[in-house]
């Protein structure tokens, strides 16, 4: 989609939404401001329930800059409209959130209002935020408001006009948002209630997960059949998941809760942030994830079970002795990828069986691309596995041809197209080395991780 | 003693007799110049010819021996600085030659912080006599009294000012003279390049890639070997195919011997590959036998321990006011040395020389000599440098598994290069420890009495003996380990300063020594005494808060030492430390002090401490150190092995632990591993120092270890309220603590 | 056999493509200075510089580098001359046992050569590859602070030269 089609449809579409919600929706109180509240007058249990909250939120991913102060804003968004970047929410009195009552920061979750009144521009997810009960907002509001208070002034977003007036996200709004807390199912049980609800609402999924309309709004019917984050492709977690064996709940519990599956390979890009902040979180939230995705992703048709199971063997079969390598692509990999990618060495430590990469099946080059470029970075001081980058010593065309031989070899698919662009986008966004969490990237959750197989 | 000292060259011939004595470190460094000992100090007294240290040719040029070994932390120069001062020689004119077992006295292990102690002091000793004896002979061709004489730029200066080379004085073996007990020393406020910070003698080759290590060592018709080791202590190798691996290219032989099992190739890529293959072919049967990873406490409390009480003292009942009881504990932990262990060896016309990076040349020789079932004189070790060993790491096997399959390609020089993996798998560990500390404070806030006692392996599992070394163990007709033995103090293992440094009215110090070693452990940097001043320094900190006393005047108050206390003072002044001082939101204050094994340096560290609350993360903002290891050889030197020290001990305390499963090692890289990095570095370190000159050299490269860990584990609980008393401090116990 | 541009000279190199660029500088040319640390691309002793990059030479097969010039430590400077590199680490004494060393001087040397005024910050970004277990990283910071200036004084003194 070219550029200033987008730009020209967006612009007309929003003008026409945007003038039928003038007045029903463009116009929003300011809610008065208060004196910071004192970080003592917050109860310790609300405040720890908070940080759990703003763990599954995934908060301080976008809301702290690499380098910079735990929620201190700053941290650019790409959208295909322009750069935006995260706002200070800390509770500093004249740069982040220090003055807003809960009810202010309940409005901003639930409808996208800044406390004077602003909309908020949708890249802060609260058409899913939305979701998230009175109880639970309080709860992290608390935790919010007893953070570190940091001045920094908000970073100004490079939007072209008009989508630089606020006023047009009332269109956007009157559209797209659905406003209201979660409704529980009553035909499905608690653990699956208590997943749609994180699901949907505060971990935001689909935020990432499900591809977007040219307003970039999420396509409802389309939940979870893939988006992307940081130029990284978020493969589609529903029926169509491209993983060359399927996933299982259990398979998806251990991913989330330790960062690396056996059958899947390890958590990485945006991901692994995701699972670094869930190790804060506990167990049953994460079952009740598991439990609802379970019903998103459904069991596997029979021919895609089967093809699961010829994959798994040949993963756990010993790898088949070296042919006579001809191609570029099979060389580069015998030389410098089969002597971590094809040991004995079980995961997390030694390097996934290709086989198993849903990378490479993926429809989407880029975090294969991504991957090759820049391996995978050390935490600081804990058990983690590492990936040397290539970065610099493959050239596009050689990690061309390296691509192209995996997916053939591996992937099993059609040939990617344009591989080699989508190299150079990969090599030149380095979204790869923004650092974003608080926490340690690419983290097993478990610091006593010990090499179970 | 001070008056200068005739040495009649035939007098001792004639009438000392032998000057070999056992030797004994107290009194080699306890005393100063002025008190008369009884034998020569250092080395010297189990290598007492001048010319075991000091050789000068007819052409002057002038070669040092010493007995111990490069590990990197700049002996070599520091050697070389003493050897020139007290000859008075310029500098670069001298070559020193490091550990061989066919050139240099059997020094024992470079280990221990004694190299200054005992070698140093040696050649010190040994240059100032050489000097000696160069100037009498000078005065007896000239006939003229010594007195007037002086020495200069490698020659003696007669009176008339006439010049005698060294060169020209030296004949004959004039030089195989036994020491003396005492010299004239040269008078420290005339040192031109002792005390100075002369630059490192091999730094220039290490920044342009010259060859510089064992692993640059390049023979002519050297062999690549590569072992296949098992994968778990006690696997039996149950078969193994090795055709396939035979007809690979380059391969040129495989030697299997028992569990010993091993390739070797023309080429090291070659070798790599065979390995890998072989790896594959060879199948073992393991037996789980390690303990639970997570319950070393238990474990170690729980096996059979031969327990003394080395410190006794007072007998009153605790009548203290108030009483604290703390376990502090630390998991094995693991030598890193970045290069892993490597040895050259080669078998020719009936002797086998083994180029190894060994910290004990000899007792290496010994080991392998036993291991080959030959005499030890037709084995010849030398040493050569590999990366830093901080201890005990796989040299020595490294060194055993060159000899054992050099003995099956007779004249070809065998390499072997450990991997990352065998290297993190099989080096021996510094030894899981638990202490107990109980104590009690009277009414005027100090301790009245102090109870220790400490549960740890030996520390030193080093060779001699062929058992100590892996291919011995490994191969048929094996040889057993040996049984484990204390070190004794004063310098100790596991007790190494379990002694505290303080004086309390009633103390009492319990060493638990537990023979049984189901993990395989040996010699760490510091031994025991980083875990036991962890301990003390902790639990010292324990009691000021509980006694409501400022950290660093609570220790002052119950330390008499001069120089213990002017380290302390040192330290908390250059860090801007004062009573009631609070830290920034978020960061903590911490102290420490010890004295190495309480006869070598002193050493204390003011730390700064960030932690983030909501990861736990600990940051070492920055850490100022004060250090007095007596004379000081090389100031930059010594600076450059506190700073090392700090940081290293840093890593240690903040990171790591060996991890294993009932059956396998699971810590096998840096992946499982994670040792510092740039992104954790503090902002700064200052390192202080205090110099004695004139006073005995003190070892001072395992000194900060200890100091720093307690410091930061004191910071820590300053920022967050938390004491942590099991090591390592990670982030999840510190995040678990602060949310508990 | 290959042909492999190393310090500004052709070799002709007797090695199997897949062989560890690392190998063929130790064993085939009998260069010292890329050490082997892990051969697992996780401690950065290897490092050298191929086509101005810095790159962990364990792990990067020789059939990547065929027609790109590769730089080691040996090919900056010697005793006699060195790089204002070898001259900062010399001068700085930055080095305790000295494994870490080369590896360390050539990803700094690959910073200096793109950025001739890194802050502290970048330089410790840049070396986080890289492992020391002497603890000598205070000192390695200062050196490569003291290489950037060398460097900057070095060219200074060229335009001068030149303007004259």
């Amino acid at each position: 989609m070219s550029g200033t089609r987008v730009f020209a449809s967006v612009v007309a579409a929003l003008v026409v939404a945007g003038a039928v919600a003038a007045f029903a929706v463009a116009w929003r109180p300011a809610i008065a401001a208060i004196d910071p509240p004192a970080p003592q007058s917050f109860d310790t249990a609300l405040v720890k329930r908070g940080r759990e909250l703003a763990a599954i939120g995934n908060c301080s991913t976008c809301h702290t800059l690499g380098g910079g102060k735990d929620f201190a804003g700053g941290f650019p968004v790409p959208t295909p409209f322009g750069t935006i970047y995260s706002s200070n929410i800390t509770p500093d009195a004249e740069t982040g959130i220090g003055r807003w009552p809960e009810a202010a920061f309940r409005r901003a979750m639930r409808s996208g209002v800044a406390r004077d009144g602003q909309h908020l521009y949708p890249t802060f997810p609260y058409d899913h935020f939305t979701y998230v009960s009175d109880e639970d907002d309080r709860a992290l509001y608390a935790f919010l408001m007893t953070r570190q208070p940091v001045h920094a002034a908000a970073r100004g977003n490079q939007l072209p006009f008009p989508l630089d007036q606020r006023v047009v996200i009332a269109g956007w709004k009157l559209l797209f948002l659905r406003h209201g807390t979660y409704q529980p199912d009553p035909t499905r049980n608690a653990e699956w209630n208590r997943g749609a609800y994180l699901v949907e609402g505060l971990a935001h999924c689909g935020a990432c997960h499900t591809p977007r309309n040219a307003l970039g709004a999420e396509r409802a019917s389309a939940s979870f059949a893939g988006g992307e984050a940081d130029n990284w492709s978020a493969y589609a977690i529903n029926a169509q998941s491209p993983a060359p064996v399927p996933w299982t709940a259990d398979a998806l519990f251990g991913y989330l809760r330790h960062g690396w599956d056996g059958d899947h390979g390890t958590a990485r890009g945006p991901m692994a942030e995701v699972v670094s902040n869930l190790s804060e979180v506990p167990d049953s939230d994460v079952r009740a994830i598991v439990t609802y995705m379970a019903g998103v992703f459904g069991a596997p048709a029979e021919d895609r079970k089967r093809r699961g199971e010829e994959v798994l063997a040949q993963a756990r079969s010993s790898p088949a002795p070296a042919s006579p390598t001809t191609t570029e692509g099979a060389s580069i990999y015998a030389a410098a990828c089969a002597g971590c990618h094809e040991t004995s060495r079980p995961l997390p430590y030694g390097g996934v069986n290709l086989v198993l990469s849903t990378a490479l099946s993926s429809p989407d080059a880029r975090n294969a691309a991504n991957i090759v470029l820049s391996g995978v970075r050390p935490v600081e001081g804990e058990r983690s596995p590492i990936m040397p980058g290539f970065a610099a010593s493959m050239s596009d065309k050689q990690i061309a041809a390296l691509l192209n031989y995996l997916r053939s070899r591996f992937g099993k698919q059609p040939e990617w197209a344009g591989v080699e662009k989508t190299i150079a986008d990969a090599r030149r966004t380095q979204t790869v080395f923004l650092q974003t969490s608080v926490g340690p990237e690419n983290a097993p959750a478990d610091a006593n991780q010990r090499d179970k197989p | 003693m001070n008056g200068p000292v005739m040495i009649d060259r035939r007098r001792v011939l004639a009438g000392t007799g032998a000057l070999v004595v056992s030797f004994s470190l107290p009194d080699a460094f306890a005393q100063d110049q002025a008190a008369p000992v009884a034998k020569p100090p250092g080395s010297l007294a189990a290598a007492p010819y001048l010319d075991s240290w000091i050789r000068i040719d007819a052409d002057g040029a002038i070669t040092v021996f010493t007995g111990k070994a490069e590990l990197g932390q700049g002996f070599k120069t520091a050697f070389q600085q003493i050897a020139a001062e007290e000859l008075d020689v310029p500098f670069a004119s001298l070559k020193v030659i490091t550990a061989d077992t066919s050139r240099t006295a059997n020094e024992g292990y470079t280990s221990g912080s004694h190299s200054v102690q005992d070698s140093g002091t040696a050649i010190q000793y040994a240059a100032a006599q050489v000097r000696a004896l160069l100037v009498a002979e000078a005065a007896r061709r000239l006939d003229l009294p010594p007195e007037n004489f002086h020495t200069e730029n490698a020659a003696v200066i007669a009176p008339d000012g006439q010049r005698l080379s060294y060169g020209d004085l030296v004949a004959g073996d004039m030089l195989h003279v036994q020491a003396q007990p005492a010299a004239q020393l040269k008078d420290p406020a005339t040192f031109k390049v002792m005390g100075q910070p002369v630059p490192r003698v091999d730094i220039p080759a290490k920044v342009t890639g010259g060859a510089a290590y064992v692993q640059d060592m390049r023979l002519q018709g050297m062999v690549h070997a590569r072992v296949v080791r098992p994968p778990s202590y006690g696997a039996q190798l149950t078969a193994c195919d090795i055709s396939a691996v035979e007809k690979m290219p380059g391969v040129v032989k495989v030697v299997r011997d028992g569990n010993f099992l091993a390739v070797v190739a023309k080429k090291e890529f070659q070798a790599i590959k065979a390995m890998a293959v072989l790896s594959t072919a060879a199948k073992w049967k393991e037996t789980p036998s390690l303990p639970k990873q997570d319950d070393l406490l238990h474990m170690l409390l729980s096996l059979p321990s031969q327990d003394k009480t080395i410190l006794q003292q007072g007998n009153a009942p605790a009548t203290g006011q108030k009483t604290l009881e703390a376990t502090y504990t630390r998991p094995y932990q693991s030598h890193g040395s970045i290069g892993p262990s490597c040895a050259v060896a080669q078998l020719t016309d009936g002797t086998m020389t083994v180029w190894t990076h060994t910290q004990g040349v000899y007792p290496d020789r010994q080991g392998i000599a036993e291991m080959l079932r030959v005499p030890q004189a037709s084995v010849r070790c030398i040493h050569v440098e590999g990366s830093g060993c901080y201890g005990h790491n796989g040299a020595d096997d490294a060194a055993a598994d060159a000899a054992l399959i050099a003995r099956e390609l007779p004249g070809m020089p065998v390499r072997v290069q450990w991997m990352r993996e065998q290297e993190h798998a099989w080096e021996p560990y510094g030894p899981a420890m638990v202490t107990k500390l109980k104590a009690s404070l009277d009414g005027n806030g100090a301790i009245s009495d102090w109870h220790f006692e400490v549960w740890s392996n030996t520390h030193s599992m080093r060779p001699g003996g062929a058992g100590s070394m892996l291919a011995a163990q490994h191969m048929s007709n094996p040889f057993t380990v040996p049984a484990p033995k204390p070190i004794p103090l004063p310098e100790g293992g596991g007790d190494r300063n379990a002694i505290p440094i303080y004086k309390f009215p009633n103390a009492q110090v319990v060493h638990h020594f537990i023979p049984a070693m189901p993990v395989r452990i040996s010699s760490m940097r510091a031994l025991g005494a980083y875990h036991n001043v962890f301990s003390i320094e902790s639990f010292m900190n324990e009691l000021a808060e509980a006694a409501g006393a400022d950290p660093v005047e609570f220790r002052l108050k119950h330390l008499e030492d001069p120089r213990g206390r002017e380290v302390i003072e040192k330290a908390a002044q250059a860090f801007g430390w004062h009573k009631g001082q609070k830290a920034p939101p978020n960061r903590g204050y911490g102290f420490a002090f010890a004295r190495y094994k309480n006869l070598a340096a002193y050493c204390a560290i003011a730390s700064e401490v960030e932690v983030n609350r909501d990861t736990g993360r600990p940051r070492l903002v920055r850490a100022v150190a004060a250090v007095d290891s007596g004379q000081v050889v090389n100031p930059d030197g010594l600076i450059n092995q506190i700073e090392g020290a700090i940081l290293q001990s840093m890593s240690w305390t903040l990171y790591e632990a060996v991890t294993f499963d009932d059956t396998r090692i699971t810590s096998i890289d840096w992946q499982t591993y994670p040792i510092l990095r740039f992104n954790a570095v503090p902002d700064s370190v200052e390192v202080h120092i205090i110099n004695r000159p004139g006073k005995p050299f003190l070892g001072s490269g395992e000194t900060g270890q200890g100091p720093a860990a307690a410091s930061i584990a004191n910071a820590i609980a300053n920022a967050t309220g938390k004491r942590l008393r099991d090591l390592p401090l990670t982030r999840k116990k510190i995040k678990n603590a602060i949310d508990a | 056999m290959t042909t492999l541009k190393v310090n500004g000279r052709d070799h002709q190199v007797d090695a199997e493509p897949d062989t560890p660029l690392l190998y063929v500088l130790r064993d085939d040319l009998a260069l010292n200075a890329a050490k082997f640390g892990c051969g697992l691309g996780q401690c950065g002793a290897c490092t050298v510089i191929v086509d101005g990059k810095a790159v962990l030479s364990c792990v990067t097969p020789l059939l990547l580098v065929e027609g790109k010039p590769v730089t080691t430590l040996e090919g900056l400077g010697s005793i006699e001359t060195p790089a204002p590199i070898q001259r900062a680490f010399t001068e700085e004494q930055a080095a305790q046992c000295g494994y870490c060393i080369a590896g360390m001087m050539m990803r700094a040397q690959a910073l200096l050569q793109k950025n001739a005024k890194p802050t502290d910050d970048e330089i410790r970004a840049e070396l986080a590859p890289h492992l020391c277990r002497c603890g000598t990283h205070m000192r390695i910071l200062r050196a490569v602070h003291r290489a950037a200036h060398l460097m900057r004084s070095a060219d200074a003194s060229t335009v001068q030269r030149s303007a004259q």
